[in-house]
């Protein structure tokens, strides 16, 4: 088990994971969410209230689900990164934090267009809608962070503890803006209770959440990928890599 | 010698306690700041002329300005705190000092912690005191001119101790001052809502019981994590100058 613990620290050896895992989760993510989103925006049945309108949830509701786990993810990779100096936690951080950012901003963007047919209106401070801005300027600060600090080690530090910091916020912030102004429905999925829905929407639903994990299960892979090669370019590995790379 | 006979080697003890060091970190911070006390007055400036902007920027109806008092005041206060807390680490840095601190044998958190409390005697509180001539200069009441000056009381350190862990992240770094606002506001907002939310509720006339409570909570929580936090990124931003 330690041995694992130990390989998965070797960027070398994730690189050589990561180049053998990308395609299947590529197919995976093109996959699902080729069927969800399809069977979603074009075959699912009309909400008997708000039309056709409805169908952005598809694309919604899955940005906005990774948007709140990559934050999470993060301070997870900042645990592992504070306590076993653990690089490639370093590297996850930094790869995903924009990755996590545009999320945010997908969902917050897709949400102001369903919110103009729906309440009239492209924005309102309701609880959730305030606390999906809140997010996306926590990503902002971490991102700031990281780019401020020039030494990459006690880069990957600093942002481990503001995200830590951050994720022990998030429920404070969630429930006092939810105190504070609520418009938004409750969640669409909670993991205890049956979705309210018909199978017809929520079934497509979850194959684009799923589809939108895999295709960030990608982007993290290339642009952890990506890192790796730069902050490893004086190894030989890399070279041999990029030699290899180049003939080929 | 068998092992039995020869003298064991006490690790020396440190002879200054930590509460001692505590107090000591406190009152040298007292003594540096009363002897530039022009730095002390700047925040205190500062808060009146953002409150005195609103009156001339949106309007300076009475009806508005008793409505929007108390956040105007919350939010003048928050800023100032967060302009302030450039100086809470800058100098000791700039001369060793911190490092020195880092070095103590007592926890590095504690001294944080002391540090903490003298920053917010220095800044916060003289906000807590001042507030009430600005919220009858907005036209608030004498309950709710209270209940404000109660949730400042109790709001304002938790602002320092958040505060705390921007300006010890943001340490030595260029541009730091604009960075700690983009790290520290996201994390305010909680204490912004409540805040002003226990006075909208005293101006209604409802019981603010739960929402002191809840204040109290945030400052519980906030002295018992937060000086871990800064503690962690004081050691981060010194290894990395």
């Amino acid at each position: 088990m330690w041995q694992i613990f130990h390989k998965l620290g070797s960027p070398k050896w994730f690189f050589g994971i990561a180049t053998r895992l990308m395609p299947w989760l590529l197919a995976g993510a093109l996959a699902l969410l080729a069927v969800g989103l399809v069977w979603g925006l074009a075959f699912a049945p009309k909400d008997y209230l708000q039309g056709n309108s409805y169908r952005i949830i598809f694309i919604h509701v899955p940005s906005a689900f990774l948007a709140q786990s990559v934050y999470i993810m993060m301070a997870t990779a900042g645990v592992v990164t504070l306590v076993w100096r653990m690089k490639l936690a370093d590297v996850f951080v930094k790869a995903v934090a924009p990755v996590g950012l545009v999320l945010t901003f997908l969902a917050l963007f897709t949400g102001a267009v369903w919110g103009k047919p729906t309440w009239g209106t492209w924005w309102i401070w309701d609880a959730r809608l305030t606390s999906m801005l809140i997010l996306l300027f926590l990503y902002g600060g971490a991102i700031a962070l990281d780019r401020a600090i020039n030494d990459e080690k006690s880069a990957a530090r600093a942002v481990a503890v503001l995200v830590l910091v951050g994720v022990v916020n998030i429920p404070i912030i969630k429930y006092s803006v939810e105190w504070w102004n609520t418009l938004h429905q409750p969640a669409t999925f909670k993991l205890t209770e049956k979705p309210s829905m018909p199978a017809e929407m929520w079934v497509p639903l979850l194959l684009s959440v799923l589809g939108l994990y895999l295709l960030f299960g990608w982007l993290a892979c290339l642009r952890m990928q990506t890192e790796i090669l730069a902050r490893e370019q004086r190894t030989r590995w890399v070279k041999e890599h990029v030699l290899a790379r180049r003939a080929g | 010698m068998n092992a039995e006979t020869r003298p064991l080697i006490k690790p020396q003890e440190s002879a200054v306690s930590t509460v001692a060091a505590m107090r000591a970190v406190f009152s040298r911070d007292m003594k540096v700041a009363f002897r530039q006390r022009q730095d002390l007055l700047n925040p205190l400036l500062f808060f009146v002329m953002v409150v005195t902007l609103f009156p001339l920027g949106v309007s300076p109806e009475v009806s508005f300005l008793r409505e929007a008092g108390a956040g105007i005041l919350w939010v003048a206060a928050l800023l100032s705190v967060l302009l302030s807390l450039d100086h809470l680490f800058r100098h000791d840095f700039d001369d060793g000092t911190l490092e020195q601190l880092v070095l103590q044998p007592q926890p590095l958190f504690l001294l944080v912690l002391a540090k903490t409390l003298a920053h917010w005697v220095l800044t916060g509180l003289p906000l807590v005191l001042l507030a009430p001539v600005l919220g009858v200069m907005v036209h608030l009441d004498g309950n709710s001119i209270a209940v404000l000056c109660l949730t400042l009381l109790i709001g304002t350190p938790v602002l320092s101790l958040i505060g705390a862990i921007g300006a010890a992240l943001t340490l030595g770094l260029r541009s730091a001052g604009v960075l700690l606002s983009l790290l520290i506001i996201p994390l305010y907002i909680p204490v912004l809502i409540f805040g002003t939310g226990t006075v909208a509720a005293a101006t209604e006339g409802a019981p603010v019981g739960a929402y002191v409570a809840l204040m109290g909570a945030f400052l519980v929580l906030a002295i018992t994590l937060a000086p871990f936090a800064a503690a962690a990124a004081l050691k981060i931003s010194l290894s990395n100058s």
